[in-house]
């Protein structure tokens, strides 16, 4: 039987099997702060790490964005400064690489683990985090775990998985000018729901997500998770194994040329079955903004927000009574009427250096009308940027560029909105309280939050003259 | 990890659909030790009003439910994010059981780790059993995880279906990491062989 991507990935990864579970052989953990709880399980149970080498850790979530220079010591909040010291010590203790404060490589760990080639093709990939499953991108299997599975992978280098069921989704033909991957995976979440790709596996597919760039697909495999799968996964191509070359901890020299003849079978053989299929037109895609308290609620930019009292189920109604009154929004209302506080550019979603030239194109020579946030993802994304120029278009539009993290994305770091704040997000969540207690977030694709940056409202960019020329 | 065998107790419904990690357990407390006792964080926001006032229209907060340790809840219960704080709130808390018509993958793994029983049922089966636990008196319901069924306060019997491994896991308190390292020639076998056939992925 021909065998799908996510099938050859799994099949050369099972240890062993125990009823419908596999015992599979995890090539990479990737840890950040939160991971104290995993450090103090494989302490408090007297373990060692099986192979930390294969572990990475990253100070992301709680890293300040300001007065960087002033390292840990610098972190004001003696909570939070025990976080950035808790990650340093245990993987000290332990051997395991860190891409800490100072570090030329330290961002978030979704942009550094394929930055830093620690992403590749073909491999298993847990991290303790959701957004894991960004890494998908390459053609890995990657997903989220709690901590104590992160104990686990530590201790034994494996996790047992029963197999999700797999559902490819297909995308194609041209994109309106100015849509880009963000709104395809928006887009994408609209029409599945939340909870719609809950038990799957996701494979993208068709000719506009081939047409996409490897940034551009991991900004749709990133939040597969918000649809409910724990994975997603893009075979890799030619624009992959070219993302890889030179990577630094990629394979080099014969190693290359015998990773690249594996990698170049890592697809999904015609004639293949899915457990379940979902086809996209993506003509029929215009930017998109949430305007709920969940991924969900999102519609297209030149919309309305939806009247609940046309809601026919009273649960749904009830949910979207109750997001319209945390956001402060009425029904019917235009989704260009809405006033805007402030503007995040950053998070694992879309904070890579193509996010950032496209948010400089549409700001350059402009002023940003309400206060804006630009974090990029990682050092190697913010030197490129500066490099390019694009912290100086920032700054003179008065924006703030800022220092690499997860930032305003969970508010962790203390970067959080004010109660009753609306801002425009590059980022994943719009949960209720995710930027901050009471802060109301509308996600937006990175071209979006920055027109909205200039205007204080949502614009629909694909009018703009400019957006085709725009790589998105 | 405390084995789960029968549990008697109070049981409270939870009328959401979709809720999320953040709402479990909200992130700006993520940093706090679990020595602190995490119930305190337990639906944080959702219980008050945004006045900070204790939300009465919460269940959780109505004095009958209040020493609940089973939970009746809506649909995708623990969406987001993969904070394992989210169960220990919920264990911190008292509980022991959710029954939901789905849930977060992450979430119910996560429970599974720390002893706590998650399991589906149909949506109509949980609307009308929280609807009998609003009006019962008490609100006692019983769990018989080897029996895989429920004893409502009406006395009438639901049942559900457990995986096999996450039966025997919950009803022996058992530690994963020592069962997977009975693995352990099988993993090291697998190291040789995946050194072998993928060079570059070893570090
Ligand atoms: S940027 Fe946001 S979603 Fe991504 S890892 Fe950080 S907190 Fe999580």
């Amino acid at each position: 039987m021909p065998s799908t991507l996510f099938d050859k990935i799994w099949s050369t990864h099972v240890v062993t099997d125990r009823g419908n579970e596999s015992l599979l052989y995890v090539d990479r953990v990737l840890l950040q702060e939160n991971s104290f709880h995993a450090f103090d399980k494989i302490r408090r149970e007297g373990r060692t790490i099986r192979n930390p080498k294969q572990a990475f850790g990253f100070s992301d979530h709680y890293v300040p964005t300001r007065n960087r220079e002033l390292g840990v010591e610098g972190i004001q909040d003696p909570e939070i400064r025990n976080m950035v010291q808790l990650i340093t010590s245990d993987t000290a203790t332990y051997g395991i690489e860190l891409f800490g404060l100072g570090h030329d490589y330290q961002g978030i760990l979704h942009v550094v683990g394929p930055e830093f080639g620690i992403t590749q093709p073909g491999l298993v990939i847990a991290g303790a985090d959701s957004h894991t499953s960004t890494h998908g991108a390459l053609g890995a299997y990657a997903f989220g775990i709690g901590s104590s599975e992160v104990a686990h992978v530590l201790a034994t280098q494996t996790l047992w998985r029963s197999k999700p069921k797999t559902l490819r989704v297909t995308i194609s033909g041209q994109r309106k000018a100015g849509v880009s991957s963000k709104d395809l995976i928006l887009f994408l979440i609209k029409t599945i729901g939340s909870g719609g790709a809950v038990g799957y596996a996701i494979e993208y597919y068709g000719d506009t997500i081939d047409e996409l760039s490897v940034e551009a697909r991991m900004t749709v495999c990133n939040m597969s998770i918000e649809a409910g799968a724990r994975a997603g996964l893009v075979a890799p191509d030619k624009k992959a194994f070219d993302y890889m070359q030179g990577r630094p901890i990629a394979p080099n020299g014969p190693l290359w040329d015998q990773a690249l003849s594996y990698w170049r079978t890592l697809k999904t053989e015609p004639g293949s079955v899915f457990d379940r299929e979902v086809r996209i037109e993506a003509k029929e895609i215009v930017p998109q903004v949430t305007w709920g308290t969940n991924p969900e609620m999102v519609t297209d930019v030149t919309g309305c927000i939806p009247d609940p009292d046309m809601e026919q189920d009273p649960e749904r109604k009830g949910r979207m009574m109750r997001a319209l009154e945390y956001m402060g929004l009425n029904a019917n209302q235009l989704i260009q009427s809405i006033q805007l506080d402030r503007v995040f550019i950053g998070s694992c979603t879309n904070s890579r250096i193509e996010d950032l030239r496209v948010a400089a194109q549409v700001m350059k020579g402009q002023t940003c009308r309400i206060p804006t946030m630009i974090v990029p993802g990682s050092e190697q994304v913010k030197r490129t940027a500066e490099s390019e120029g694009l912290d100086e278009i920032f700054r003179l539009a008065g924006a703030e560029w800022l220092a690499p993290g997860c930032s305003m994305c969970v508010g962790i770091n203390g970067d959080m909105l004010e109660s009753g704040e609306r801002a425009a997000s590059t980022s994943n969540r719009n949960f209720e309280g995710r930027q901050g207690q009471g802060g109301r977030t509308h996600l937006v694709s990175p071209a979006m939050a920055a027109a909205a940056s200039i205007t204080g409202r949502f614009e629909n960019i694909s009018s703009y003259e400019e957006a085709r020329s725009w790589s998105l | 990890m405390e084995p789960l065998i029968q549990l008697n107790a109070i049981a409270a419904p939870l009328r959401l659909a979709n809720v999320n990690t953040d709402q479990l357990f909200p992130a700006r407390f993520i940093k706090k030790p679990r020595a602190v006792g995490y119930a305190q964080y337990l639906f944080h926001d959702i219980r008050r009003t945004d006045a900070g006032n204790i939300n009465t229209d919460f269940s959780l907060n109505q004095r009958k439910f209040e020493t609940a340790k089973i939970l009746f809840a809506g649909a995708n219960f623990g969406s987001g994010s993969s904070r394992e704080g989210a169960v220990y709130a919920l264990y911190d808390s008292g509980f022991r059981a959710v029954f939901a018509p789905s849930f977060g993958e992450i979430f119910a793994a996560n429970c599974l780790k720390n002893g706590v029983l998650t399991a589906r049922l149909e949506q109509e089966t949980i609307l009308s059993i929280q609807e009998g636990l609003d009006h019962a008196q008490p609100p006692q319901v019983s769990v018989n995880v080897d029996q895989e069924s429920i004893t409502l306060p009406s006395g009438e019997v639901v049942d559900f279906d457990l995986d096999p491994f996450q039966k025997r896991c919950l009803m022996n308190g058992l530690n994963e990491i020592d069962l997977s390292l009975e693995f352990n020639d099988a993993i090291t076998a697998f190291e040789d062989n995946h050194r072998k056939t993928f060079p570059w992925t070893m570090l």
